[in-house]
């Protein structure tokens, strides 16, 4: 259905070009200013992660429709160590007193949907969704 | 094949098609094979029933024949499919096209009942002579056309919420509800019940309006926000975040003492949070602070930072 | 990409001129500092108006230099948050405290200047003639 955009993760300049394609699809999405830059924000977050933790991997990114909402599908896959604790790595950073949280739940807090996939040793998928009515 | 000349329907029998199996799916191939090869006249009959009730008056009859005829043949392939997305973005379509008309709901439904009850006659007219058949085909029927007839319904009633949805989304764009008192001073008064998309939507023009008019102090008001859950509190507190990295002091007045409450149960620090009684000892304080030329560096550490 | 150091008096100006990567905000840093340690320093001005996200390495980064900076008897000054960076920043939790921030250059050199005023009248022995 919708084209699918890959980006390679495994230099940090990958990181600030997934994160302007990020930018340019929720554009196309119809998305604001603001929210693009939101979006834009989760997808540094989590591209940063795939590079601290498994060293390289790739975002996915596509458009998706569902019913009146259209919306941006982020999915960044690696094949590193995995997250031994999913809750517990969702919860680091959340309370605000440090501000410099950020990571999965930051990148959580962004997004409609958050989804955590992770086998130790195999490697971890992250699926976000963001969605905007069509007005 | 349509051997027809003749005009009417009500009392001459089409040519029958070769007889199918009598199960369900058979009858209903057969209802589709008679709804399309009686097509012309069917439709005729409608749109006359149509002009006869007196809907879709803003429209001129060639228009009502052209839409009929798209309305006719999508009716036909959903009883046919029985998938309705087709027909679904069809009448959204349709509906987009007919709203700025003057087309109203009612008229809508009418005319695709209107079309339901053309075909089951022109049914009832095909087996007048097989009472058995006639009630295994209407039991196919029936759920298809009625699931049509809400489908359209829906459709139409959807599109015209969105219609308003977007009207409404203009004037709140139109109306900026922040207001520059003096200069370096923004007051943004919040009323009412506050959505999270409207709280947002606020956020962004209140950010917009400091950097616009690079203000100093802003005078969040909401004395007229009568309750607050825990998603706005927060979302308030965001802004105020927000708006000292912009370099602006934020004063919040009329809070009332069960929104504070709301504020403390999520953790807000309300010692931290500048905060007045009312909005005009709230712009007052914020003459102070701007006159004062000391106002408090955003983000400072309270701890002494001059130890060298 | 390198970020341009300009020196304005006691002050230093970085300004951010595109997007950076975290090699280029960790590269920044330390060119700061040892600017900072150089020279007689009183104030650095980072200017973000070009940075179209701040995320949390960025933030930290900022965290980074303005702790430095003060370690060294200078203060440092963020300039030109934009708006939309702003909101998302909040969002994601990230909050800046203890730096501080305000509009633009213009603000930003204003803000140093108070300072320096304040820091000067602090460490002036009490007079009764001082004017408040």
């Amino acid at each position: 259905m919708a084209e699918e955009l890959r980006l390679p993760i495994s230099a940090d300049v990958d990181v600030v070009e997934a994160r302007q394609q990020g930018r340019a699809l929720a554009a196309v999405a119809g998305f604001s200013s603001g929210e693009q830059t939101v979006i834009a924000a989760a997808i540094s977050e989590i591209a940063r992660n795939i590079l601290m933790y498994a060293k390289k991997g790739e975002i996915f990114l596509t458009l998706a429709t569902n019913g009146d909402r259209q919306g941006v599908v982020v999915v960044a896959k690696d094949q590193g160590p995995g997250i031994p604790d999913i809750e517990r790595a969702m919860q680091y950073g959340y309370s605000t007193s440090h501000g410099v949280g950020a990571g999965l739940p930051g990148a959580k807090r962004l997004m409609d949907e958050f989804n955590v996939d992770s086998v130790v040793g195999q490697g971890t998928t992250i699926t976000m969704k963001k969605w905007r009515r069509i007005v | 094949m349509d051997t027809k000349k003749s005009t009417s329907v009500s009392t001459t029998r089409p040519a029958e098609p070769p007889v199918l199996s009598e199960s369900a799916a058979g009858l209903l191939r057969e209802l589709v094979a008679h709804l399309r090869q009686n097509r012309t006249q069917l439709r005729e009959e409608w749109a006359r029933r149509i002009t006869r009730a007196e809907l879709l008056t803003a429209m001129t009859e060639e228009e009502i024949f052209a839409e009929a005829t798209a309305v006719y043949d999508n009716y036909v392939e959903a009883l046919e499919t029985g998938t309705f997305e087709a027909l679904q973005a069809y009448s959204r379509r349709l509906s987009e096209r007919i709203i700025p008309r003057g087309v109203e709901t009612d008229e809508v439904v009418g005319i695709v009942l209107l079309l339901r009850d053309v075909l089951a006659r022109s049914l009832f007219t095909k087996y007048q002579d097989n009472v058995d058949k006639l009630n295994r085909i209407l039991d196919s029927y029936e759920p298809a056309a009625n699931r049509i007839a809400n489908t359209v319904a829906v459709g139409f009633v959807e599109e015209r919420e969105r219609i308003i949805r977007q009207q409404q989304d203009a004037i709140r764009e139109l109306s900026t509800p922040v207001l520059q008192v003096r200069e370096r001073l923004l007051i943004l008064p919040i009323i009412g019940v506050i959505d999270p998309q409207r709280a947002r939507q606020l956020t962004e023009q209140l950010l917009r309006a400091i950097r616009a008019n690079r203000a100093k102090v802003v005078v969040i008001d909401v004395t007229g926000v009568a309750a607050m859950d825990s998603g706005v509190a927060n979302h308030l507190v965001q802004t105020v975040e927000a708006s000292r990295l912009l370099g602006a002091t934020v004063i919040v007045t009329g809070l009332s003492p069960e929104i504070a409450q709301t504020l403390v149960t999520i953790g807000v620090d309300l010692s931290e949070m500048a905060t007045v009684g009312d909005l005009q000892g709230g712009i007052e304080e914020a003459e102070r602070l701007l006159a004062d030329r000391a106002i408090p560096s955003p983000q400072r550490e309270t701890s002494p930072d001059n130890q060298r | 990409m390198e970020v341009p150091i300009l020196r304005q008096g006691q002050y230093l100006i970085a300004s951010i001129q595109s997007a950076l990567t975290d090699a280029d905000l960790s590269h920044l840093r330390e060119a700061l500092i040892a600017q900072v340690g150089r020279s007689r320093c009183r104030g650095v001005i980072v200017d973000v108006t070009a940075l179209d996200v701040m995320d949390s390495f960025a933030v930290r980064t900022l965290r980074d230099i303005a702790h430095m900076a003060r370690l060294r008897g200078a203060e440092t000054v963020i300039v030109g948050i934009q708006p939309d960076v702003a909101f998302a920043m909040v969002q994601l939790g990230l909050t800046l405290k203890g730096v501080a921030t305000v509009l633009d250059l213009e603000e930003g050199l204003a803000f140093l200047n108070r300072r320096g005023e304040e820091r000067l009248l602090e460490t002036k022995p009490k007079r009764s003639s001082d004017r408040g």
